[in-house]
C-alpha cells in the first residue's frame, strides 16, 4: 500500500490497515458528534409545546412558535387549540428506504471491484451516488415544506434541532456523494484498478455509517412521538 | 484521503511537481511550507505554542497589574473580561495542547522506532489547521474599535457559559471569533488525534510490543483516544452556540424553552476528559525523564500504564463537579463527588511510582530532572487542593472563588508546563546535537518555582477569604490586599523565569556544548540514533527485544544483580555505537523513501478561516474558503504521498 512505501514498514503492527484503522476512528469519533445533536434533540422534545402552552396563556393569538412535530391539541384556561402536525411519516419512510437501498448498492460495488470488474463497480457507485442524491433531495423537498409551513431555525426548538441535527447529517451524505463521484470519475480515467479496492470498501463504511446514523434519526425523531 | 493511481499528469499537475521540488531544499521557505516530516512539525508546533505561551503570559501581567492594589484602573472592567477569556482559552488551547503535540510529533516516532507518523500529509493538515484557528482567535483582538482602546476579542471566560455567550449578552464578535476559531483548533486535535492513535498501533518497530512502549508513548495513545471521544462533544456544543448566535437558533436561548446548563453540561464533558488532555502527556514526559536521571527503570511499568488508561475511563464519570452548584440534586452531587474522590486513586498511584523511582536511585539534579521533580510536586499539591473541591460542601464555599483559581493553576502550570519545560531540556540535545545549559537551566527552574508559588500559593487564602474569581478590582477593605500584591510580584517574577529560558534557548541554540548522542545515558530508542537526528530517523529499524531497549543494548547485570556496561567504556563515552548495528554508512540510507513534502494539507487549512471570516461578515466568503478546502483534499488525495523515482 501507498501508505507503507515512505516508512519502510511493510506491514502494520497490528496486521490492520493504517487508513482502515483511521476511517474507523474517525466514525467512533463521529458516534459522538451524531451523539451529542441527538441528546440535545431529545432533551428539547417537548419544550416547544410547553413554550408554546405557556405564551398561549398569556396571549391567545400568539400562536407563532406553535408548530409541531405531529397532530397536538392544547387546552389552556378553557380554550382548545389544534395544531396540525408537519411530519410526512409515509415520505420520510420512502427516502429512508432509499438511503437504505443504497447500502445494498454500495456492497455490490465494492465486491465487483473485489473481483475486478470495474464496469459493474462503475455502475454500482454511480447507483449508490444517485439513490444518495435522491435522499438529499427528498430532504431539500422536506425543509421546503416545512419552512413554508413556519418551522423555521428560529421559530421553537423543534425548528432548531430539527434542522441542524438533520441537516448535519444531510452534509455528511453530501460529504459521501463527493467522495463516491470522485472515486467514479477517477475510475473513468482508468486510476482504478482490482488492487485500489480498500479505497471503495473505505467509502463504504463511511456510506453505511451515514446510514446507520440515518436509522437511528428516523426512529427517534419521525417513528417515536412522545 | 485516498491515494490513488495517478492520471495522465496535466500542466497544472506538473507545475505542483515542480513546487513540490523546490520544497525538497531544506534551507528554503517552501520546504517549511510544505513539509511532512514530523521533526519539522514538531518544531513548527513547539515553536508556535511558544509564542502563543508568551501572548498568554502577557495578558496574565496584566491581568495581575490590574489586580495589584485595590481599587486600581489601569486596564478597566472590559479590558479585564477580554483579557482573562484570551488567557484562558489561549493557554488551554494554544500553548498546552500544540506544546504536547509538538512532543508527540517530535518523539513518537522515534520512541517507537518508526520513521514519521503514518499519515504525515495529515500531520501537517493539522498543525496548519491549529495555527489557521490560533490566529483566526487572536484576530478577534483586532475587530473592536482599537483607537479608542477598545478591544474586539471575546469576553464571555475560558468556558463561555450560556447564555451570557449569546449575543445578547456578550454583543460584538468576539464569541463568534472563539466559537470558530475553537471549532478549527478541534479539528485540528481530532486529525492529530486519529493520528498518533494508527501511528502507535501500527508503526511500532518489531518487537515493540504494546507493554515495551514507553510510558509517553502510552500517555500519548490515552491522550489521543481521549481528544477523538472529547472533541467531537465541544464541536456540537460550539456548532450549537455558533447556530444561536449566527443564525438565531435557540439551544440555548431560555425564552424559547432553551436550556443554558446543556451547555455546561457539553462543555464539562469534554472538558474534563480535556483536564486529562492537558496533563497525561507531562506525565507521560516526566515518566522518561525520572528514570533516566535515577539510572534505574521505572518502578512499577505497568501500574503507572494501567492507572493512565484508568484515568482516561474515569476522566468521562466527573464533570458535573464542576456543576455541584447549578442544583442538580443531592443524588448527583453525590455520584460524582465519589467518582471525583475514586479518579485520584490512579493519580496518587502515579506519584507514588515516580517516588518509588527515585527511591534508592542514584539521583543527578540537572535542568530535566529538576523540572521533573517540580512536577511532582508542584502537581500533588494541584491534585490535594482538588480533592478539597470533591466535597460538595466545601465546593460550595469554594466554587467561583480564587481558591479554584490557585488549585487548576498548580496542576497545569505547576504540573503540565513545568513538565514541559523539563522536557524542552531534555530532548533539547536530540534535536540539536547541542545541550542547553544547566546552570541557566536551574536558574530558570529556581525563578520558576518561586514565581509560580508566590503568584498562585497566596491565590489559595484569597479565595478562602472569599475572592471572587473575575472580577476587575475589588475594596481595600476585604483582606485581600497582602495576598494580590504577593501573586502580582509572583507573576513578574515567573516573567523573568521565561526570559531566562529564552535567552538559555538562544545561546545552546547558538553555542551549545555538543551533546553527542546520548548525553543522559538515556534509556529508550531515541538516544540510539545520532543528534541531530537524520531525517529518516533510523538508518535501520531497529530489532526491539526489552523495555527501555537501548539501556539494555549498554547495560547487563552481573552474577551480584549489578548493572555493569556492556561494551566497556559504553557509559563514559556514549557516542560509540550501541551493540546492534552502526551509523556511519549514512549514504548507503539514500534508497529509504521517506514520503514527499506537499502544499495541499497547507491549501486546505487556508480555507478554514476563510469560511469562519465569511460566516460571521459576509457569506461571499464562505464558497471562496470550501473551494479551497476541497482543492487542497482533492490534491492531496489524487496526489502520490510518495513522488516516483
Amino acid at each position: 500500500m501507498a501508505a507503507h512505501a515512505g516508512t519502510g514498514h511493510l506491514e502494520t503492527s497490528t496486521g490492520l490497515d493504517n487508513k482502515k484503522l483511521l476511517m474507523w476512528l474517525f466514525l467512533g469519533s463521529d458516534c459522538l458528534f451524531f451523539g451529542s445533536f441527538i441528546a440535545a434533540f431529545l432533551l428539547y422534545r417537548d419544550r416547544s409545546l410547553e413554550v408554546c402552552r405557556d405564551l398561549l396563556a398569556l396571549d391567545p393569538t400568539n400562536t407563532a412558535s406553535c408548530v409541531f412535530a405531529s397532530d397536538t391539541t392544547i387546552n389552556v384556561s378553557g380554550q382548545t387549540f389544534m395544531f396540525e402536525g408537519l411530519w410526512d411519516i409515509p415520505f420520510t419512510s420512502v427516502s429512508a428506504f432509499v438511503l437504505l437501498m443504497s447500502s445494498v448498492s454500495m456492497v455490490l460495488a465494492l465486491a465487483a471491484i473485489q473481483r475486478g470488474n470495474i464496469r459493474n463497480m462503475q455502475v454500482w457507485l454511480l447507483t449508490t451516488a444517485l439513490l444518495g442524491t435522491l435522499f438529499v433531495a427528498g430532504q431539500a423537498y422536506e425543509f421546503t415544506e416545512f419552512y413554508h409551513a413556519g418551522l423555521h431555525l428560529d421559530t421553537n426548538l423543534t425548528g432548531t434541532t430539527f434542522f441542524v441535527l438533520t441537516g448535519f447529517h444531510g452534509a455528511h451524505v453530501t460529504i459521501g456523494i463527493l467522495i463516491l463521484m470522485s472515486i467514479f470519475v477517477y475510475s473513468l480515467r482508468g486510476g482504478i484498478q482490482q488492487k485500489h479496492s480498500l479505497n471503495i470498501e473505505l467509502a463504504g463504511l463511511y456510506w453505511h455509517f451515514v446510514d446507520i446514523v440515518w436509522i437511528v434519526i428516523f426512529t427517534l425523531i419521525y417513528l417515536i412521538q412522545p | 484521503m485516498a491515494t490513488l493511481a495517478p492520471p495522465r499528469r496535466s500542466p497544472l499537475s506538473q507545475a505542483l511537481a515542480g513546487a513540490r521540488h523546490m520544497a525538497e531544499d531544506t534551507s528554503t521557505i517552501w520546504s517549511w511550507l510544505a513539509t511532512v516530516d514530523h521533526k519539522r512539525i514538531g518544531v513548527l508546533y513547539g515553536v508556535s505554542a511558544f509564542i502563543f505561551f508568551l501572548a498568554g503570559g502577557i495578558e496574565a501581567l496584566l491581568l495581575r497589574t490590574q489586580l495589584v492594589v485595590p481599587e486600581n484602573d489601569i486596564i478597566g472592567a472590559d479590558a479585564f473580561n477580554r483579557l482573562f477569556t484570551m488567557h484562558g482559552t489561549t493557554m488551554v488551547f494554544l500553548v498546552v495542547m500544540p506544546m504536547s503535540s509538538a512532543f508527540f510529533n517530535l518523539m513518537v516516532p522515534l520512541l517507537i522506532g518508526a520513521r514519521d507518523v503514518a499519515f504525515p500529509r495529515l500531520n501537517a493538515f493539522s498543525y496548519w489547521t491549529f495555527l489557521a484557528g490560533g490566529i483566526f482567535l487572536n484576530a478577534s483582538f483586532f475587530t473592536g474599535d482599537l483607537f479608542s482602546g477598545e478591544l474586539g476579542a471575546p469576553d464571555g471566560g475560558w468556558f463561555g457559559y450560556a447564555p451570557l455567550n449569546l449575543p445578547e449578552f456578550t454583543p460584538g464578535h468576539g464569541m463568534d471569533f472563539w466559537a470558530l476559531g475553537l471549532q478549527m483548533l478541534g479539528v485540528a486535535s481530532l486529525a492529530g488525534g486519529f493520528n498518533f492513535i494508527v501511528t502507535i498501533l501500527n508503526m511500532r518497530a518489531p518487537g515493540m510490543t504494546l507493554f515495551r512502549m514507553p510510558v509517553f508513548v502510552w500517555m500519548t495513545l490515552v491522550t489521543s483516544f481521549l481528544i477523538i471521544f472529547a472533541m467531537p462533544v465541544i464541536s456540537v456544543a460550539l456548532f450549537e452556540l455558533t447556530f444561536d448566535r449566527l443564525f438565531d437558533a435557540n439551544f440555548f436561548n431560555p425564552d424559547a424553552g432553551g436550556n443554558p446548563l446543556l451547555w455546561q453540561h457539553m462543555f464539562w464533558l469534554f472538558g474534563h476528559p480535556e483536564v486529562y488532555i492537558l496533563i497525561l502527556p507531562a506525565f507521560g514526559i516526566i515518566s522518561e525523564i525520572i528514570p533516566t536521571f535515577s539510572r534505574k527503570p521505572l518502578f512499577g511499568y505497568p501500574f503507572v500504564v494501567f492507572s493512565g488508561i484508568a484515568i482516561g475511563f474515569m476522566s468521562w464519570g466527573v464533570w458535573v463537579h464542576h456543576m455541584y452548584t447549578t442544583g442538580l440534586g443531592t443524588i448527583a452531587n453525590s455520584a460524582f463527588g465519589v467518582s471525583t474522590v475514586l479518579i485520584a486513586v490512579p493519580t496518587g498511584v502515579k506519584i507514588f511510582n515516580w517516588l518509588g523511582t527515585l527511591w534508592g536511585g542514584s539521583i543527578r539534579l540537572r535542568a530535566p530532572m529538576m523540572f521533573a521533580i517540580g512536577t511532582v510536586a508542584m502537581f500533588t499539591i494541584g491534585g490535594l487542593s482538588g480533592v478539597t473541591h470533591s466535597m460538595v460542601p466545601s465546593d460550595y464555599q469554594q466554587q467561583d472563588t480564587y481558591y479554584v483559581v490557585a488549585h487548576f493553576h498548580y496542576v497545569l502550570f505547576g504540573g503540565a508546563v513545568f513538565a514541559l519545560f523539563g522536557g524542552i531540556y531534555y530532548w533539547f540535545p536530540k534535536f540539536t546535537g547541542k545541550l542547553m545549559d544547566d546552570m541557566l537551566g536551574q536558574i530558570q527552574f529556581w525563578l520558576l518555582l518561586i514565581g509560580f508559588n508566590l503568584t498562585f500559593f497566596p491565590m489559595h487564602m484569597s479565595g478562602l477569604l472569599g475572592m471572587p474569581r473575575r472580577i476587575y478590582t475589588y475594596d481595600s477593605d476585604m483582606g485581600w490586599n497582602l495576598w494580590n500584591m504577593l501573586s502580582t510580584i509572583g507573576a513578574f517574577t515567573i516573567a523573568v523565569a521565561v526570559l531566562v529560558f529564552m535567552v538559555n534557548f538562544v545561546i545552546s541554540l547558538r553555542n551549545g556544548k555538543a551533546s553527542g548522542k546520548d548525553p543522559w545515558d538515556g534509556r529508550t530508542l531515541e538516544w540510539s540514533i545520532p543528534a541531530p537526528v537524520p531525517h529518516y530517523n533510523f538508518a535501520q529499524i531497529p530489532q526491539v527485544r526489552h523495555r527501555d531497549d537501548f539501556w539494555h543494548q549498554k547495560y547487563q547485570e552481573d552474577e551480584e544483580g549489578n548493572v555493569v556496561p556492556i561494551v566497556a567504556g559504553a557509559a563514559i563515552a556514549p557516542d560509540a555505537p550501541p551493540g546492534g548495528h552502526d551509523d556511519h554508512d549514512e549514504e548507503e540510507h539514500h534508497d529509504i523513501h521517506l514520503p514527499s513534502p506537499s502544499y495541499f494539507p497547507l491549501i486546505a487549512s487556508l480555507g478554514f478561516p476563510l469560511i469562519a471570516t465569511g460566516l460571521i461578515y459576509d457569506y461571499a466568503l464562505v464558497p471562496v474558503g470550501a473551494t479551497l478546502v476541497l482543492v487542497g483534499l482533492f490534491g492531496w488525495a489524487m496526489e502520490p504521498a510518495t513522488e516516483e523515482e
